[in-house]
């Protein structure tokens, strides 16, 4: 089973990628494919690729909602009883991921990257310690909960069509006594640079150490003519904004050609700038996950390499 | 509002990571251990709510973790109102050099929280070593209370606290969540505080870290390691060698060639 997110009446690319996992799973375990729909039906018709769309309709499922999301899903487990429950490793998985373990006594896999059977046995991998280890795990039990990071699985397998069975659970009561509530939605800032459109980026990891370093990488990029981009640490800091931001919880990126500077490449960065034509990264550490994502690499010391590239850029 | 921060202690990335002999785990003997950043975000958060009055904020962390006390000590320097290193009363729990799962230190943590009820708590939204360590929404679920994780920030507000929940793309939603409550921190509204090494070095001396034994239930299971592998890193970079010049030239080139670069 599936949990499907949806913003905007828009189902996630990251649900048909879950989507396109549980079915192959299912076609080894000879089961149907389920996606739990928390929230209007009418999305149903986006999740045409799964065999069954468990519904279920409450005010408080209109939007996300944490303690909603939970009681709902909760009750749908407790009638459906999948095998697996799949959910993204970003908010929502990383809300309910380890609540539901605890409550549907599932063990959890989180930041997983490969999932399958083995002999019998669910075996997940996770990419843990930013991506530097690949912990292979097994999820004993007779039901599992992985939550599987962005783009580890393809979109590929048939999204839209609308053939998929519905059927309805009546919400649990605890969605009328509801410990929170939605105050309201924050749209992002609209940037004064829109870093998805550009051509080609340069990005900026916790490697540059100190906000007044971060002019050397400003030279480069303006003697390129491209935007200066960054990871989720450097606008933590509150050294560039968050529109800049690559990632996850940024933006993401297909630039043409994308330069890493003192980035680690952990899965939640990588989510954002993979579909990169030509990524280039220089990082200290040989032993960086963004080289396992990178066409070209160099070790050499960023405050080394990037006056070089500038003098080289202006001649 | 009392404000419980759980803490705990991960392995420095910068260090060389390698694996017990069996396959199974980290050798964690050798390794540097520092706070992890997730928890640095979520002791900043609830020290901006401590500024903003009538909070008290109480640093906890597992007896078990390397650098625990250190980590304690520091969260004193920065203001903490008080530090606590729990330990697991029962006979023998010694949890060895592997370290505590997620389910075992919530278990002790909620063993803490039943004796000693928190309004908030406030920890990191995750912890990179464990392959499910989503701490806050696991001890949520033990305690019964309600929880939001990926926080951007925290804000008292009337018998609640309004949170700020970060999205993909910089959306978020702002929801209020009403006490008691546990809440998973992304990142605080401004960056974490330092504090100098004088002052952590003074708070050393003073002592005032309390170690207290708690008997927690028996933790769910979780997933069973197999293997550790190093992801491969090389092999598909094509890795540019030479000075930094030469490296510097040939990053120009490969621009070049695409038109990215305009120039001969
Ligand atoms: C829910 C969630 C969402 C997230 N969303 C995002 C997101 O959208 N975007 C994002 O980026 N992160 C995101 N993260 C954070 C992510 O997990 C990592 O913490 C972050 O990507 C690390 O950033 P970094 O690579 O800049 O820093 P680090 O991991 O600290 O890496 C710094 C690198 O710089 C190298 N370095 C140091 N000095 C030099 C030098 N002189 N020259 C060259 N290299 C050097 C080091 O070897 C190291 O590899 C998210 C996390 C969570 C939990
Ligand atoms: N159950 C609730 N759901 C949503 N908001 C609430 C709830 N209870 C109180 N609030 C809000 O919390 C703020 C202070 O509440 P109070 O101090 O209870 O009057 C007000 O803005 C209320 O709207």
């Amino acid at each position: 089973m599936v949990l499907a997110e949806h913003t905007a009446g828009q189902v996630s690319e990251g649900t048909h990628e879950l989507i396109g996992k549980a079915a192959e799973l299912a076609a080894v375990l000879g089961g149907a494919t389920e996606v739990a729909l928390l929230g209007p039906r009418a999305l149903a018709d986006q999740l045409g690729d799964a065999d069954v769309v468990v519904c279920v309709e409450h005010p408080a499922l209109a939007e996300y909602l944490p303690e909603a999301y939970e009681e709902a899903l909760l009750e749908v487990l407790a009638q459906r009883s999948p095998r697996l429950l799949l959910m993204s490793n970003a908010t929502v998985g990383l809300d309910l991921g380890s609540a539901l373990s605890v409550r549907w006594e599932a063990p959890l896999a989180a930041y997983v990257a490969a999932l399958g059977f083995d002999d019998g046995a669910l075996v997940a991998t996770s990419k843990i310690l930013g991506g530097k280890v690949l912990a292979e795990v097994e999820l004993p039990g007779e039901r599992a909960i992985a939550t599987v990071l962005g783009g580890a699985f393809s979109a590929g397998a048939g999204e839209g069509g609308g053939g998929a069975e519905i059927l309805g659970v009546a919400p649990p009561a605890a969605l009328d006594a509801l410990r929170m509530s939605l105050r309201r939605v924050v749209e992002p800032d609209a940037g004064d640079v829109d870093i998805a459109a550009a051509d080609m980026l340069v990005s900026v990891g916790r490697g540059i150490e100190t906000q007044d370093n971060l002019e050397i990488m400003a030279e480069l990029a303006d003697a390129l003519g491209v935007p200066l981009s960054a990871s989720r640490p450097v606008v933590d800091a509150g050294w560039l904004p968050k529109t800049r931001q690559v990632g996850q919880s940024g933006l993401k990126v297909k630039p043409r050609a994308y330069l890493a500077f003192g980035i680690s490449g952990a899965p939640e960065h990588l989510e954002g700038m993979r579909g990169a034509e030509l990524i280039v990264a220089c990082n200290t550490d040989p032993g960086a996950p963004i080289f396992g994502i990178a066409h070209y690499g160099t070790t050499v010391d960023l405050f080394d390499l990037v006056p070089e590239l500038v003098d080289r850029v202006h001649n | 509002m009392r404000i419980v921060v759980p803490m705990k202690s991960v392995p420095d990335l910068v260090e060389e990571i390698e694996f017990t002999a069996d396959g199974t785990g980290i050798e964690r003997e050798q390794l540097k251990f520092v706070l992890n950043e997730w928890d640095a975000q979520a002791l900043e958060e609830a020290l901006l709510l401590r500024d903003s009055g009538g909070v008290e904020v109480v640093a906890v962390g597992c007896a078990v973790d390397p650098e625990i006390d250190q980590i304690l000590y520091t969260a004193l320097a920065k203001g903490a109102d008080a530090a606590v290193r729990l330990a697991d009363a029962r006979a023998g729990s010694s949890s060895g050099p592997a370290g505590i799962p997620v389910a075992a230190r919530a278990a002790l943590l909620a063993a803490y929280l039943e004796d000693q009820p928190a309004d908030l708590v406030i920890s990191g939204v995750q912890a990179p070593d464990d392959p499910d360590g989503q701490l806050p929404p696991t001890l949520a679920a033990l305690l019964g209370l309600p929880h939001v994780s990926v926080a951007v920030g925290v804000e008292a507000d009337g018998d609640g606290v309004t949170v700020r929940q970060e999205f993909a793309g910089g959306l978020s939603h702002e929801l209020w969540v009403g006490l008691p409550a546990v809440i998973g921190v992304q990142s605080a509204r401004q960056a974490p505080r330092y504090a100098p090494i004088s002052r952590i070095r003074q708070t050393m001396s003073a002592g005032g870290l309390g170690e207290l034994a708690v008997t927690p239930r028996e933790p769910q299971g979780g997933p069973v390691p197999r293997r550790m592998l190093q992801p491969a890193t090389t092999g598909h970079a094509e890795m540019l060698t030479g000075s930094p010049g030469d490296v510097a030239d040939q990053i120009v080139e490969l621009l070049r060639s695409r038109g990215l670069v305009k120039g001969e």
